[in-house]
């Protein structure tokens, strides 16, 4: 008799591993408009299938509320019922042993918080409330709702040119966001289920690296309505309201006050992640079709500016979309000193090409978001010999996407967690000499489930530095606006979901300049919103349609098969210029994932609702 | 031309063909139950699965194009595996007591489960019990339902109404009123034709039949039927009569059989409805100003409720003739029953109709001529008119003919094709020809307004005037030509709108044939009895003349 065993696992337990990880990946392609008490109730039938059995509030508890739960379900309950399901879910919560028990508990408790309403929906009409509306995940979780099977589809088929077309009837920048996009349709991708997500965004560039914006025909316009637009702002949302609007026959005037368009495009985000030439294809598309430029001009009261009063008496309808460009401060000791500069000002400088000087020079940069990552990686570029980026919470909890932040470190930045900005130390000439920060640990974790920082019981830490660039967010410059009486909160334009603003006829209001600073997608889809609520507003019922033919879906046993990832320069290379540091797919690489695509355009819900909006 | 091999046989379809259409272009028919062509695709039931050569997952045979070279098994082991077992789930959540299910008989999911030779379903039976109002003309029987969303597809496709969709999320998704409305607060106009297209016993009109028995075993009550025209062109097909043998005076007789005192017929108020509406029309054009334009027919209760639902702004627009039915039911009430001498009180009025939408106009309040309660007291449809004869163990073809009863019983040509898309239209042109030119024009002058398409645009020249009409059928076709007058795009002096695809004779209340629009063909036989008739013309119809002598005095008198 052996007195100790290795313990390996059986065939049975490894399976259940193995299904587990099949299970993640199910929760994540979950879809949208499930009803959440169906699905409270299946998350509480395997909180109890995991019970150890050993105490009753666990072992007993979690089925009977189980069972109450199910009595909503099935139109077996009244409120009654409710009242019992909160108290049982409090008392099991209050005396179960160990987190088997009072989670699962908990997590009832929560949903009765969060959907209450849905609970007394069933109650009283034995229905739900809840409903698929967008029967295609990706299709659904995209901001601008393009037609993302249809051009994965096209690209599968090496129909480039058409997959532009496609893409373009939903967002007249689709190299913009081949290239940079967060790709929010890949979320919930039900390939998830199989192995993991489309690279979809790798297969837009696809699309637009071999059929190049500027070079795939517009569609026709249509008759001039002798009507004008103004549109504040040359960014990807005001000329994505353009573009539509100029194609239902309304002339438009963009007011841009930099010197080229653009917006955070060109001001934000450095020529490394998009290049410049190649945000002038869609640029140029957008032209093409006649709308009327107006750079380095600002809406206002100053000398040379034109102001919004006028913009409202000329024309016949107005789309602001002036963005986030204004900077927002820490608010420490010394952060007027030479050498501290904002992430707006540095990015802005390199996208009009007045490079800053960092040579030989150590870079702190302040924050965890994208700008953060942009400003660190350009520094690197600029010939700092080092950048170092101070964070107060940890790497995990940057809301920068993980593959800029590991692109970041793979070039070299050193990241500083845990360490919230002090004071900055200046030498007399005003000069930065060092940022002071002040270590953290990680805390307790707040309603949305973000972890709290507190300070540590620490000395301070003395970073030593030249240059501080600060990256913790930007603002919006409402004040002319305001002042002409456009309603504004908390910084942000007030605009209905239809983009129109409250009690002004006829002026609208959309991206990041509504929203706060917030994604390019976004931008384009209040673009296109903005478009669609004008053209009603001055009375027309223009339809942008797309005539391209979708490919018939293959008949091909859905395999499971690794996703393809685009490929980078090396680090040490890439971060010696300004250089696109990505690189496209191969046309095999681009087919092969073209084909792992599920179609839910034609398979399931989709094939009965129609995966797709033909015309919006 | 694509060239594939099903089961062996070699076969060349034209491209985009189904494999489903390519197995039956050789005499293959592959079992299924969703399909609807062109109307329900979309794959739900799992039975037409059939395997693909190299394939691990099988296809669905309704909706996947055929490809060049592909090798196709509709009865391979796995085929018939997975059709069988799909067919058995469906059952475990189908109610199967067939025998006292209306469509037992003619129900697809109970032809394939005997086709399939299934005896016993290895699944626990899980019926859905969703709650419904069942005084309300259309009843919808949740465990009867198999999800297979065709009611869902025929409203939002064909009627433009959405009154049916998807309700709930996940294992109790279900078919059911949209947006957690119930029926009565919809805009549903009562069409049917979510019943004409359901292939099992889940949507059926409310039944009527027991009121009629109660009716006809009264000895207080005078019982008074009318047939509405579309009826004579369908209901012998539930009975295996041909159109040869199921003529209206065999249809009679079976009426008179089952105990009616009086068999008339609806075409005699075709033939009043047509003096009333086509003299409201001339008097409309004689004054334009003092109307709302264009004129639109008002004898399909589902059009009718359509536009005081969705468009109430253009309730002027209909004419304020009530409909055959309607005009039927006062009439007897009111110049019948003092002909016969008797209080209206004690007739009990029953129509038989293609239609469900008729339940609902008979019971509206103010169809209330004689102050005696309703006008037409019970509606059934075609289907129940059938069901009655076989309950009462009628087989017409012991019948001799009989003729209908006078005095509502005479009719023209012009009354026998209200029953079919356009025939109001051309009916009452016929009567607006004769007294603008003081002479009757060709019966068959205006025939162009014929036709199966939705929407059909014709002009004429009727005295000094070019009238421009549009016969409309089917009421996503009436939803697309109110946004067109609305928007000012079509300009119409009188239009026709009849609820259903096709008109009557393609009525909600008709028989049911899976698969199969009759429209047409029934329709047909509608103009050969408009052509058979010796009077094709409603004015010349001599019991609508003595009517206004004695009673009406003259067209829009009352």
């Amino acid at each position: 008799m052996s007195r100790l065993k290795i313990a390996t696992p059986n065939e049975a337990q490894l399976t259940v591993e193995r299904l587990y990880k099949d299970l993640e990946r199910r929760i994540i392609a979950s879809p949208p408009g499930l009803c959440p008490v169906d699905l409270q109730l299946s998350f509480l039938r395997m909180c109890h299938a995991q019970t150890c059995g050993k105490c009753t509030p666990c072992r007993v508890g979690l089925g009977q509320l189980a069972n109450f739960i199910e009595d909503v379900l099935e139109g077996r309950a009244n409120m009654q019922t409710l009242k019992l399901i909160k108290d049982t879910a409090q008392d099991i919560c209050d005396s179960a042993d160990c987190a088997l028990g009072y989670e699962a508990a908990r997590m009832v408790l929560a949903g009765f918080e969060g959907f209450q309403e849905d609970y007394i929906h069933h109650i009283k009409t034995g229905k739900c409330s809840c409903h698929i509306t967008q029967p295609v995940p990706c299709v659904a979780l995209c901001p601008a709702g393009v037609d993302i099977p249809g051009y994965i589809a096209l690209v599968g088929e090496k129909r480039y040119e058409d997959a532009v077309k496609l893409i373009r009837k939903d967002n007249p920048f689709p190299t913009a966001c081949a290239l940079i996009c967060e790709h929010p349709c890949e979320a919930r991708c039900r390939r998830n289920m199989i192995d993991s997500s489309v690279n979809i965004r790798g297969l837009k560039r696809m699309a637009v690296d071999h059929a190049k914006a500027n070079t795939v025909p517009t569609p026709p316009k249509a008759e001039s309505t002798g009507k004008k637009i103004a549109i504040i702002g040359g960014g990807p949302g005001g000329l994505s309201a353009a573009y539509y609007l100029e194609l239902m026959g309304h002339h438009c005037v963009v007011f841009e006050e930099k010197s080229k368009l653009g917006g955070m495009l060109r001001y934000g985000i450095p020529n490394y992640r998009f290049p410049r030439e190649r945000l002038d294809e869609d640029i140029e598309t957008i032209l093409s079709i006649g709308v009327e430029v107006k750079l380095n001009t600002r809406i206002g009261h100053a000398d040379g500016e034109i102001s919004f009063e006028s913009l409202r008496e000329e024309y016949d309808a107005v789309y602001i979309a002036i963005g986030a460009h204004t900077d927002k401060k820490i608010g420490i000791e010394g952060e007027e000193s030479h050498g501290v500069m904002s992430a707006v000002e540095m990015l802005r400088n390199i996208g009009e090409e007045n490079m800053p000087d960092f040579t030989g020079k150590n870079v702190v940069v302040v924050g965890g978001g994208n700008v953060a990552m942009d400003c660190t990686r350009s520094a690197i570029r600029l010939g700092a010999n080092k950048v170092t980026i101070a964070y107060r919470r940890r790497q995990m909890d940057m809301t920068a996407l993980p593959e800029e932040v590991e692109g970041a470190i793979a070039e070299g930045a050193e990241l500083y967690s845990l360490k919230a900005p002090h004071k900055i130390e200046a030498d007399e000439e005003g000069n930065v000499t060092a940022i002071w920060v002040e270590p953290q640990i990680i805390s307790k974790i707040d309603a949305w489930g973000r972890a709290r920082v507190v300070q540590a019981e620490v000395p301070l830490e003395r970073i030593p530095c030249d240059v501080v660039v600060v990256a913790i967010g930007q603002g919006i410059e409402t004040r002319h606006f305001e002042e002409a009486g456009l309603s504004v909160k908390r910084g942000t334009f007030s605009a209905m979901s239809d983009s129109e603003m409250k009690n002004a006829p006829g002026v609208f209001a959309g991206g990041d300049c509504v929203t706060g600073p917030a994604t390019v997608i976004r931008a384009i889809a209040a673009g296109k919103v903005a478009a669609a609520n004008i053209d009603e507003y001055l009375g027309y019922h223009h339809v942008i349609p797309c005539d391209v033919e979708i490919p018939a879906v293959r008949y091909e046993d859905k395999e499971p098969c690794g996703r393809i990832q685009l490929a980078e320069h090396e680090a040490g290379e890439r971060k010696q210029n300004f250089d696109a540091f990505e690189c496209g797919m191969t046309e095999q690489e681009a087919c092969q994932e073209a084909h792992r695509c599920l179609r839910c355009d034609k398979y399931g819900y989709g094939s009965m609702k129609g995966g797709r909006a033909a015309i919006w | 031309m694509v060239n594939l091999m099903i089961d062996g046989i070699p076969v060349q379809v034209k491209e985009g063909t189904t494999v489903m259409k390519a197995a039956y272009s050789i005499g293959i028919e592959i079992p299924h139950l969703c399909y609807l062509e062109g109307i329900n695709e979309i794959s739900a039931c799992k039975v037409c699965v059939v395997e693909l050569q190299g394939k691990e997952k099988l296809i669905t045979a309704c909706n996947s194009p055929v490809e060049e070279g592909m090798v196709i098994y509709t009865n391979s082991p796995k085929v018939r595996r997975v059709r069988r077992t799909n067919v058995e789930l469906i059952l475990s959540q189908h109610d199967c007591h067939c025998v006292t299910c209306v469509r037992s008989g003619n129900c697809n999911l109970q032809k394939l489960s005997n086709d399939l030779g299934i005896v016993e379903i290895p699944f626990r039976e899980e019926l859905p019990n969703v709650p419904w109002d069942h005084n309300f003309p259309l009843i919808k029987d949740s465990s009867k339902c198999i999800k297979c969303m065709r009611c869902v597809q025929i409203c939002d496709k064909v009627q433009g109404l959405h009154i049916w969709d998807v309700q709930n999320t996940g294992s109790r998704t279900t078919v059911d009123v949209a947006d957690n409305k119930t029926i009565e607060c919809t805009d549903c106009t009562l069409c049917g034709q979510c019943i004409t297209h359901c292939p099992t016993g889940a949507l059926r009109e409310r039944n009527d039949i027991p009121k009629v028995f109660d009716a006809l075993s009264d000895p207080e009550k005078i019982t008074v039927v009318q047939v509405a025209p579309a009826v004579r062109a369908a209901w012998g097909e539930a009975l295996g009569l041909s159109v040869e043998e199921a003529t209206e005076g065999l249809m009679v007789a079976a009426l008179k059989r089952i105990g009616f005192d009086y068999v008339f017929d609806t075409n005699f108020t075709a033939d009043l409805t047509i003096m009333e509406e086509g003299s409201e029309l001339l008097e409309r054009l004689g004054n334009p100003e003092k109307y709302a334009w264009p004129m639109f027919t008002s004898c399909c209760p589902g059009w009718v409720h359509f536009v005081s639902k969705k468009y109430p702004s253009y309730l002027n627009n209909l004419s304020t003739a009530k409909s055959p039915q309607q005009m039927f039911g006062a009439v007897t009430k009111t110049y019948f029953a003092n002909k016969l001498g008797i209080h209206p009180e004690n007739i009990s009025c029953i129509s038989i109709m293609p239609c469900v939408s008729k339940k609902r106009e008979a019971a509206l309040p103010h169809m209330n001529s004689a102050g005696a309660g309703q006008d037409v007291d019970i509606v059934l449809t075609t289907r129940e008119f059938v069901r009655m004869l076989k309950a009462e163990h009628i087989n017409p073809r012991n019948l001799d003919e009989e003729t209908w009863d006078s005095p509502l019983g005479e009719s023209t040509g012009a009354g026998v094709i209200f029953g079919v898309t356009g025939g109001v239209m051309e009916a009452a042109l016929r009567t607006a020809y004769a007294v603008l030119e003081g002479k009757n024009p060709d019966a068959d002058a205006f025939s162009a307004v014929r036709g199966m398409e939705g929407r059909r645009e014709r002009e004429f020249v009727l005295g000094d005037k070019v009238l421009k009409t549009c016969t409309v059928s089917g009421l996503g076709n009436a939803d697309k030509l109110m946004q067109d007058i609305i928007e000012g795009r079509v300009n119409y002096d009188f239009v026709e709108v009849m609820a259903c695809p096709g008109g009557c004779v393609g009525g909600g209340g008709q028989p049911i044939h899976d698969g199969c629009e009759l429209a047409q063909s029934r329709g047909q036989q509608l103009y050969q009895l408009d052509v058979d008739r010796t009077i094709r013309f409603s004015h010349e119809n001599e019991e609508v003349q003595k009517l206004y002598e004695e009673f009406l005095e003259k067209p829009l008198g009352h």
